[in-house]
């Protein structure tokens, strides 16, 4: 490794700790953090935690207030709340992750194509982009998985596609600038081929940016989906989703409160949780405020 | 007449956008599984009147073809008519639209009254404690689902305090105080997200004016801070401000959905989720191109106020 290269790989190193120390430091992000973290276990360890089984009914204890024996409390079929929530963290954290990968498989290429080539080809993607976004993002979702059909994975694609113009934006934007550079003027002068500028220079240097949006998105998504399927248009009963177990415990307001407000309180916490860490994110990673 | 001059501009720029929506609309109801002629021919199976109706509705000709028949169709208004109750769907629009527009409305101006004095607290006692305060609410409102919100306050002030009726719709010309009766929750609850976005760009924008030279210049020359902060750099953090007003109106519309049927209100929202389960897809996307073209119609306006109330372009 020559010289050049190791002292790059150290500034890179150096830039690294820094953003991470700034993070670290940030009091709400990392409570942020520890939101998320906290629902991403509780989602994988569902079937050790759960004390019932999500699906069982008991006709014996129909909506029993919370107690020793069902934490917080039991639903119309006797089902236990807790067990339910614990499962429908799966349906909330998978929607949230799958959805954001998708609209950023979609609009990061698209993207970066318009970005790195412009002209035409970037007129066509950027008015495309324009027209899904006059769309408000939820009205576009419901339409979509109204058109596909009401499944847990319909709605993760509507919400995917209805959230991908997000993407295009950010990373057009973003490799608009970049492209002006003078690295990347030098990489081309020294005979680099497009596909190599755009996976070496210009993608790494967009990443920061989309970090942050897909933290952000992630947060939307998980709202989408639950309105969703609060709609009747995500997970399917008996599976538990947090959304359609709010729907159906708004009928039960008066009698049952407990569930109508913990699964609002589940999706109001990771949501936040999301928020905050992408705040935090962005924060950490904008150079501006290094000092 | 620099304002007519970008009045026109953002027009031609906005119909390649319209355009594309069109598109995208007229192809949701091509991607539609099934042959719609089956039901417009109920029983009748006879070979020659599906072609008659093929005819009839152009569904011989190319898909090009097709297309610009139906545009010229919007054009003039017509956006079909319902499946379910067969009224005209421009119809239904129209009837639904003001109801929406209301709601919209009364939460503007409500997170309006919330979002901007926080932002100004909180761009102003940036580092404290109030400012991280400030911010967490911000975030809170963001994160906070509106069914739940919605569903937690007719539980506690309709059903516990017993102030507010929990649900339904009075038009305000009938009964005004009954109207804005039945519109306060509803309104709060579409208002939380956007008092959030409204604190944190006023917050970003107040940081940014009272950055400014002229800012440290009045405070030199012994302007009293509360007027530095109001007139200085408020009329100026507002600038940014008055175009986000209007460019949340998708926020607005897509908030209303969710709202509106918590609270049974006959707007845009609530006739858009009903078309989707009954399948009425023309509905569905007649409110989808509506929609859009009151989004784009509102970025129009943007631009035009960012002109209006930003004297550097008005005099450039």
């Amino acid at each position: 490794m020559s010289v050049h290269a190791a002292m790059e790989v150290a500034t890179v190193e150096k830039r690294r700790s820094r953003t991470w120390g700034k993070f670290r430091r940030n009091r709400i992000a990392m409570f942020g953090a520890t939101l998320v973290a906290f629902f991403v276990v509780v989602a994988t360890l569902a079937p050790i935690l759960a004390p019932y089984d999500p699906l069982l009914t008991n006709f014996m204890a129909v909506r029993q207030a919370p107690s020793a024996a069902w934490w917080i409390g039991t639903d119309e079929l006797g089902r236990d709340i807790l067990s339910r929530m614990l499962f429908g963290a799966r349906a909330s954290m998978l929607a949230g992750v799958v959805s954001v990968t998708i609209a950023m498989l979609i609009g990061v290429p698209l993207g970066l194509l318009a970005g790195y080539f412009g002209g035409w080809i970037d007129a066509g993607i950027s008015r495309l982009t324009d027209a899904l976004l006059a769309i408000p993002f939820l009205i576009l979702a419901i339409a979509l998985s109204a058109f596909l059909g009401p499944s847990l994975s319909n709605a993760m694609i509507a919400i995917g596609i209805s959230v991908a113009p997000r993407f295009v934006r950010i990373t057009r934007g973003q490799a608009l600038t970049v492209s002006a550079e003078d690295y990347v003027q030098s990489a081309r002068a020294l005979g680099a081929s497009d596909s190599r500028i755009i996976v070496r220079h210009i993608l790494p240097n967009v990443m920061a940016p989309l970090i942050v949006q897909a933290t952000i998105t992630i947060a939307s998504a998980i709202i989408a989906e639950a309105s969703l399927s609060f709609l009747g248009l995500g997970l399917q009963p008996p599976d538990p989703s947090w959304g359609a177990m709010l729907s159906i415990g708004k009928s039960f307001m008066v009698q049952a409160p407990w569930m109508s407000i913990f699964p609002g309180l589940a999706i109001f916490l990771v949501v936040l949780g999301f928020n905050l860490l992408g705040d935090g994110v962005r924060d950490a990673l904008d150079p501006r405020q290094d000092t | 007449m620099l304002i007519v001059r970008v009045v026109f501009q953002r027009i031609i720029a906005a119909l390649p956008t319209l355009i594309i929506v069109s598109i995208l609309a007229f192809g949701l109801q091509k991607i539609l599984p099934g042959d719609p002629l089956l039901t417009l021919a109920e029983d009748d199976r006879d070979p020659a009147v599906l072609e008659a109706l093929r005819e009839k509705y152009h569904l011989n000709d190319p898909l090009a073809v097709q297309y610009i028949y139906w545009v010229k169709q919007v054009v003039r208004g017509d956006l079909g008519s319902s499946l379910r109750t067969d009224s005209p769907v421009s119809e239904l629009i129209v009837q639904k639209l003001p109801v929406t527009l209301q709601l919209s409305a009364l939460a503007m101006l409500i997170a309006l009254f919330v979002g901007l004095p926080l932002g100004i607290i909180a761009a102003v006692r940036k580092g404290t404690i109030t400012e991280a305060a400030v911010n967490v609410v911000a975030l809170s409102g963001m994160s906070v689902p509106n069914f739940w919100l919605g569903i937690l306050l007719i539980f506690v002030v309709a059903v516990q305090w017993r102030l507010l009726p929990a649900s339904g719709y009075v038009p305000m010309s009938e009964d005004f105080f009954m109207a804005l009766k039945t519109l306060i929750m509803p309104a709060v609850v579409l208002a939380a997200p956007i008092a959030a976005y409204l604190m944190r760009h006023t917050r970003s924008a107040m940081l940014e004016a009272l950055n400014a030279d002229y800012v440290r210049t009045a405070r030199a020359k012994g302007v009293p801070a509360a007027a530095v902060i109001l007139r200085h750099a408020l009329r100026n953090a507002l600038v940014p401000i008055v175009t986000l007003v209007t460019l949340l109106f998708g926020e607005l519309m897509a908030g209303a959905v969710l709202t509106e049927q918590i609270f049974s209100i006959p707007g845009f929202g609530k006739l858009m989720v009903d078309a989707v389960f009954t399948r009425d897809y023309a509905v569905v996307q007649g409110v989808v191109l509506c929609v859009a073209a009151g989004f784009i119609a509102m970025n129009l306006l943007a631009d035009v106020l960012y002109v209006v109330v930003n004297p550097r372009l008005r005099h450039a």
